[in-house]
Order: structure tokens, then sequence, then C-alpha cells
């Protein structure tokens, strides 16, 4: 029988993969595009409402569902990014964009208030409340659900980006974005696709997250939003694989400290971050050069 | 006042421009002073008080946060920390001091300094990073500071706190005390980022905004510069908190530590145009009185936050450099064009006769009409 702690343990490290998958779509965008899109949050919890939606009205499995969601957001991701981040362009760009994201986000966010009020509603399956014992853990299912989720969209993600031109061309982007255009990359396209692809693993996080956190409404935007910032900022900014890293960690570090003291143990987020960037201002896995103005 | 000389450059230093610089530009201050002072004689009903103090309030927090922001460049999103400070101080300083009536406004501008004393350290930790990790880290304050707010004891946690009303004042002025302490503490803002936009810390601040490592390498002590201009930002900021709460009547900490307030109030410096004097003062007084009346008409606040999203994106995209510098433009380089192609004989006559300049009209009259 696992003790609490070791059982605090296992819980963080698989709730840590989902918040990775949301965190590597955040850093893959601001790598590629150099902003900030601070509307992850709210693309979370859209995600999890279009669960809902096809799971109450017509009665898909939360799982079958994502084959729709997932596309869907990916679309929306696209229309966003071509709507109102491209056409900001010049020295103000970075907090423009910032700007534009949050505007974005509070429109999603008064448009789900509209359409579903602001009761909590929550996913739920028959592996929903089910939970394995294994090696003397009290597992549930759909904790071990979304971490192969996480793992196999990361897994995705990791052959897009390394193993295909289109990937080719969004680590050149990312690297030097003057000199991808030089040699032929349509930056704007590639830079479309990204924001999609960042936008798409929300679905997936999502549809966990409504199913795990026992609860959402239009405003758990905000709270997802600051531990994913949290997140992408301690590991790094454009950092993927710090990110995945990272997100483990703190999950772990919030599900200790969740153990005797749950009103605060979000606050162990905030100061690793504290803590962290006075000591080192770049996060704990980004390069220097990120730094620089 | 010196977007209005830039501008005046761009169009040529007639005669008229001069005119216009010397005298109708304070003439327009004055008179909206004067319109402000008398406001609450004129229209002495409640709702109408109501919409004045707040909006001066706001009026004050968008010109402070942007001494802070608009001149360093350093783009806050957690002034809300400043204001909930602020607030919260005069609601348990009042509460365990028992102070009630008139002697709770002295708590005011120690709820200022108690602002100022969190800008201190949050301060350090966030202005040692740049760009976009700098606005992420102000967020993240924030989200302490509500965190905070909703767990800690001496706030009452997420049941609130009421503060004692002044049951004894007269209804039908009991606004006014309120009101003219907000107009003192607008114009005092106002003035302060006026001479600060003059002076050599706010070149020196614009300096950091145009390129930091440069300013530094010409002797320019950055972090110093930063960390003063957001201890003063603060300061205001908390004082706005202070009174606004006690205006309210309650602290509850999804309203003290609203992220709402913060977007209101870039979106207030953006429309009106980022780093002037007159910019966040003209946002306020257009933007804050909107978004009242939109809360006035409609019972959910979800149609009047779409409509804030709207509007938002609608500044960013097409009007980024503000609504009304933006409009200003059309109208100068329409006069432009009328001078050029116009008929040799009325050009002096046109000079003369210029229409009022939108530029630097606190009111904005007559760009008003121009935005979307």
């Amino acid at each position: 029988m696992a003790t609490e702690i070791e059982q605090a343990i296992a819980a963080g490290i698989l709730g840590g993969g989902i918040y990775a998958l949301m965190a590597a779509g955040l850093t893959l965008i601001f790598g590629v595009l150099d902003i900030i899109n601070v509307a992850q949050g709210i693309f979370v919890v859209l995600g999890a409402y279009l669960s809902y939606v096809l799971s109450v009205h017509l009665h898909l499995d939360l799982l079958v569902g994502l084959l729709i969601t997932v596309p869907a957001m990916f679309v929306i991701g696209v229309v966003i990014y071509w709507l109102f981040i491209r056409p900001l362009r010049g020295a103000e760009r970075t907090s423009m964009t910032l700007l534009a994201c949050f505007a974005v986000a509070l429109i999603i966010e008064g448009v789900l208030y509209k359409e579903f009020g602001s009761n909590y509603v929550s996913l739920s399956a028959w592996y929903t409340t089910s939970s394995v014992h294994l090696l003397g853990f009290y597992l549930p299912d759909i904790y071990l659900i979304g971490f192969g989720l996480a793992v196999a969209a990361m897994a995705a993600l990791y052959l897009i980006l390394y193993r295909t031109t289109f990937g080719r061309a969004v680590r050149a982007t990312m690297q030097n974005q003057v000199a991808a255009r030089l040699i032929g990359i349509d930056v704007n396209r590639v830079s479309a696709v990204t924001f999609g692809i960042g936008t798409a693993v929300t679905a997936i996080g999502g549809m966990v997250y409504g199913a795990i956190s026992g609860g959402f409404t239009p405003n758990s935007g905000y709270d997802l939003i600051s531990r994913l910032l949290a997140i992408v900022i301690l590991a790094g900014m454009g950092s993927i694989g710090g990110a995945l890293v990272t997100a483990v960690l703190m999950t772990t570090a919030e599900a200790l400290v969740d153990i005797w003291q749950p009103d605060w143990s979000v606050a162990v987020f905030y100061l690793a971050l504290v803590i962290i960037l006075t000591v080192r201002p770049q996060g704990l896995f980004g390069r220097r050069a990120a730094r620089a103005q | 006042m010196t977007a209005g000389q830039a501008k005046s450059i761009r169009a040529g230093t007639g005669p008229a421009d001069q005119l216009r610089e010397r005298w109708l530009a304070p003439c327009g201050l004055a008179v909206l002073l004067v319109f402000v002072a008398v406001f609450p004689l004129l229209f002495p009903n409640p709702t109408a008080t109501n919409f004045g103090v707040v909006t001066l309030i706001f009026v004050a927090v968008a010109a402070a946060w942007n001494i802070f922001s608009g001149f360093s460049g350093y783009l806050s999103l957690g002034h809300a920390v400043f204001y909930g400070t602020g607030a919260y101080f005069l609601v348990v300083a009042a509460r365990d001091w028992n102070l009630t009536g008139a002697a709770v406004f002295w708590l005011v501008p120690l709820g200022g300094v108690a602002a100022a004393i969190i800008a201190v350290p949050l301060g350090l930790v966030a202005l040692r990073v740049r760009r976009h990790t700098f606005v992420v880290i102000t967020i993240a304050f924030f989200f302490i500071a509500q965190l905070s707010a909703s767990n800690l004891g001496i706030t009452g946690g997420s049941s609130g706190l009421l503060v004692p009303v002044p049951t004894s004042w007269n209804p039908a002025t009991y606004n006014n005390p309120f009101y003219y302490l907000a107009m003192l503490l607008a114009a005092a803002t106002v003035a302060l980022s006026w001479l600060v936009r003059r002076s050599r810390f706010g070149l020196q601040l614009r300096a950091i905004r145009d390129d930091e490592d440069r300013a530094a390498g010409l002797g320019v002590r950055a972090m110093p510069v930063k960390l003063t201009a957001l201890v003063v930002s603060g300061f205001i900021t908390g004082m706005a908190g202070a009174l606004w709460v006690y205006f309210i009547g309650e602290a509850f900490p999804q309203f003290v530590f609203d992220p709402l307030f913060d977007l209101a109030v870039v979106l207030m410096a953006f429309f009106g145009g980022l780093g002037t004097v007159a910019g966040p003062v003209r946002g306020a007084l257009v933007l804050e009185p909107t978004q009242l009346y939109l809360n006035l008409q409609q019972a959910n606040g979800y149609e009047s936050e779409i409509l804030f999203g709207v509007l938002f994106l609608a500044v960013i995209l097409f009007l980024p450099r503000g609504v009304l510098p933006t409009a200003a433009e059309y109208v100068t380089a329409a006069r432009a064009r009328l001078r050029r192609g116009g008929w040799p004989g009325r050009t002096g006559a046109s000079q003369a006769q210029a229409p009022p300049p939108a530029a630097d009209n606190p009111a904005g009259t007559p760009a008003a009409g121009s935005a979307p």
C-alpha cells in the first residue's frame, strides 16, 4: 500500500503530463511566433465545453469526441491567428499581440458565459470515476488515459517537428525568421499552422481537464493560464523539453503541498517562479539570448 | 502637451499652430477643469455623480499606469495588485482602528504608501526581466495577490469585508466628498505625469523604452529609474484603490483584484494614446462612462465583456497608436491637403480660421465622432 506522499507523487506525475502538453503548445507558439498566447487558458476551457456539448447532446464518448474537437480547435486557432495576430506588425508587436490574445480570451469567455452560464459542469464517462489498483497505488483511470493521450500527442508533436519538412520549416522559423523567409519558407503559413497546432492540443487538454478538475466554468481559464504561464516561464520561454520537465515537477510539488495546505497549493507555482527568476532570469532551461530586447 | 508639439511640427508651424499651442490647449484644459469642478452642481443626480467618481478614479489610475508603463515601455498587467493593496489597507485599517466617517479618508494616502511598499519587492524581482517575461510576471503577481486575498484571515477571505458606510451623511450630497477627492487625485496625477514627461527623469524613462541597453550605456541607471517610476505609479494606484473601496463600501477578493481592471486601464491608455500625458485621460474619460453605462443597461456582465473585448481588438488592429491620436492625424492630413491643393487666395484665411485642434483638446470632441 502506497503512502499518502507516494500517492500524491503518482497523481502529480500523471496530472503533470496533461499540463506538459498544454504548456508545450504555449511554448511552441512562443518559439515560432514570438508571442505569448494568454488565451491558451480559455482555449482549454473552450475545448472542454466542446467535449461537453458533444457528450451531452450527441452522446459521443469523450475519446471519440476528440476526433472532432481536435480539428475544430486547430481551425479556430488558425482563424484567430489569421484575423487578429497576423496583421500586427511593427515595434510594439510584442505587447500588441499579447493584448490581442487577451481580448480574444475575453470575448471567448463572454460567449461561453452567454451559452453555458456560470454553473460548474464536468465531463463524465465510465472511465472518469473508476480506478485501477496498480503496485499498491490507486490510480484513477482518467489520469492514466490523460497521461497516455498527452504522451501520444507529444510523440506526434515530436515526429512533426523533427521528422517532416514542415517541422524543419518550423524549427528554421524558430531560429531566425528573416533567414527562413530568405530561403523560401512561407513564414505566414508556418506561423498559422503552428498556432493551430498549439491550439489543437488544448482540445485534448480541455477534455482531460474537464474530467479531472471536478467541474469547470468559463472563469476557469484564469486559473489555467496562470499555471501554464508559470510553467513556461520557469522552464525558459521557447524550450519545449524544459516545459515538459517543469510541468511534471510543478504539478508534483503542488500535489505534495496539497496534502497539508490545500488552500495554498497553487501558490507553489508562483513562489517557484519568483525564486527562480531572482536567481536565473532566463528560466531553468532557457538560453540567455532569450532575454535580449 | 509635447505630443501636440510634435504634431504641430509635422503640420508646419504657422502662427495659427503657435496660437493653438500657446493658448487653445491651456484654455481647453481650463474649460475641462471648470466643467469637472462644477459637474456635481450641474448634475446632482446620484447616478451621475456615481459615474463621475468612478471615472475620475480611473483617470487617476490610467495616468498613473502611464507614468510607469507608457513612459518606460514595461507593460504592466498587474496594477490591480496596487489597487487592491490600497483598498484592503483602508478596509482593514478602518476596522482595526475603529475609524468612521470622514476620518477614514486619512487612510487613503496611507493605502498609497502600503501599495508603494509592496511595489518595491515586486519591482526588484519583475524588473530584472524584460518584454514578454515582464508582462507575464506581473500577471503572476496579480494571481498571487488574488489568491492571498482569498485565503488570508486578515482580508476576511472569499466572504469579503464591509466598510462602515457613513450613514449620517446627507444622501443628496453623499457622493460629493468622494467626487472632489477623486478629482484632486486625478488632477494631481495628471500634473505629475506632465512634470515627469518634461523632466530629466521622464527622458531617462523614455530612453529605457526605446533601447534599454543603449540607455544604460549612456549612463542611465536603469534599475533605480524603472523602480522609482513603478513605486510612484503604485503609490497613486493604491490611493485610488483605497478611495474606490470606501466609495463602494465592500471588498471581495474577486472584485478588488479583478483581471478586467488591468485590461481596462491598459485599454484606456492605448485608446487615448500610449506614452502621452493627455492620452490616458482621454481614454478614461471616454471609456469608463461607456462601460458604466453598459453595465447599467445590461444586468448580464458577459455582454459588456464581449463588447469590451471587441473594442479592444478593434483598437489594437486598426488604430494601434490610439483612436484619438489617429483621428487627429486624419484631420491634420485633410487640412494639409486642403492647404496644398486649395485656392491661393484662401490659404491664409483657412489657416486663421483653423478649427479647434483635435490633438490637444482633452475632451476630444471633434475626434470622438470618428471612433469606431
